[in-house]
């Protein structure tokens, strides 16, 4: 499997901030529109990570306009400019799809120190 | 056309510069070695001789040894021959590695596909079966169903599809796309998957 690891080595990324579960992240991702690049953020709690090296991915969810918005991004994927650490969480579980079923209120609660 | 044999190495995915993650598969393909070039003189056809995947010298039978000896190349696992070989007339013991790909390239790849062993005719032939569950019919779940008519033609045709054994045949894929040489550790890098499991043999053939 070594020849396989090498050719994932190259495209890893070195700079990924440590975070975790629980944590809120503002993630810069970079959208293309017809010839121009912008960044566009997307700020959420992490709710899981799965995968190991090239495939791992993470979920972020936040509430919009009352509405549970979940992304899935690959940590390794070149379209992710930036990831900002905002607040440590405090959690207990790796996956924290049971904050779907709660108040925003709950959920504060939840993932606070 | 130029031709090179391998190894499979496994997949995994790249990203592109758009940053889609692109599934695709590695290969180790050679170095390979020319151990025998035959003439239209000599052979009755023109083809080239590649070697690849260095033997233990001790595991190696005299006679072929002997063959070997003749190209002044290692003993190596796999001979396979190909004609119309592009490039000039190669001579025995030349080596033949990756850069002869390059990004972009359009390629095919034959290997040995799994061997599933004894197989239903659901799985081998992707018969839909003919019973449900219910009704007392659950054991015909995944059942050919007819096989023939009556008393004419009063047997079974030939080539009537049945259960047996699937998978361990050759198999082309053609026109996967290179996405990547790094001719340093011998890594050929194409989109989409290739027949056999991981260490089986692979021949990469670009036709040109």
């Amino acid at each position: 499997m070594d020849k396989l690891k090498l050719v994932e080595a190259m495209q890893l990324k070195k700079d990924i901030p440590d975070f975790r579960p629980g944590d809120t992240v503002n993630v810069h991702v970079k959208v293309k529109e017809g010839d121009k690049e912008r960044i566009q953020e997307f700020q959420g709690i992490v709710i899981g990570k799965r995968g190991s090296g090239l495939n791992e991915t993470f979920s972020v969810r936040k509430v919009s306009d009352g509405v549970g918005v979940e992304r899935v991004f690959p940590l390794h994927s070149p379209r992710i400019a930036k990831i900002e650490r905002i607040k440590e969480g405090n959690v207990r579980r790796a996956k924290l799809f049971y904050l779907r079923k709660l108040a925003s209120k709950a959920v504060a609660q939840k993932t606070s120190t | 056309m130029s031709s090179l044999l391998g190894k499979k190495v496994g997949m995994t995915s790249i990203f592109d510069e758009s940053g889609e993650a692109i599934p695709c598969t590695v290969i180790e393909a050679g170095p390979c070695y020319v151990v025998q070039v035959r003439t239209k003189e000599k052979d009755g056809y023109d083809a080239v001789q590649l070697g690849f995947d260095a033997q233990k010298e001790r595991l190696v039978t005299k006679p072929s040894k002997g063959h070997f000896d003749k190209a002044k190349t290692k003993p190596m696992r796999l001979l396979k021959e190909f004609r119309n070989f592009n490039g000039s007339p190669l001579q025995p013991g030349a080596e033949i590695k990756v850069d002869i790909f390059h990004q972009g390239d359009v390629v095919d790849v034959t290997g040995r596909s799994k061997g599933r062993g004894f197989q239903g005719v659901v799985k081998r032939h992707h018969f839909g079966g003919v019973g449900m569950t219910s009704h007392g019919a659950s054991d015909r779940v995944r059942a050919p169903g007819s096989i023939g008519s009556s008393s004419f033609p009063s047997r079974v045709f030939k080539g009537m599809r049945m259960g047996g054994r699937m998978g361990f045949e050759q198999v082309t894929v053609k026109n996967l796309k290179v996405l990547k040489v790094i001719p340093e550790s011998n890594i050929l890098i194409v989109k989409g998957s290739v027949p056999g499991a991981i260490n089986s043999y692979l021949e990469i053939v670009k036709q040109s």
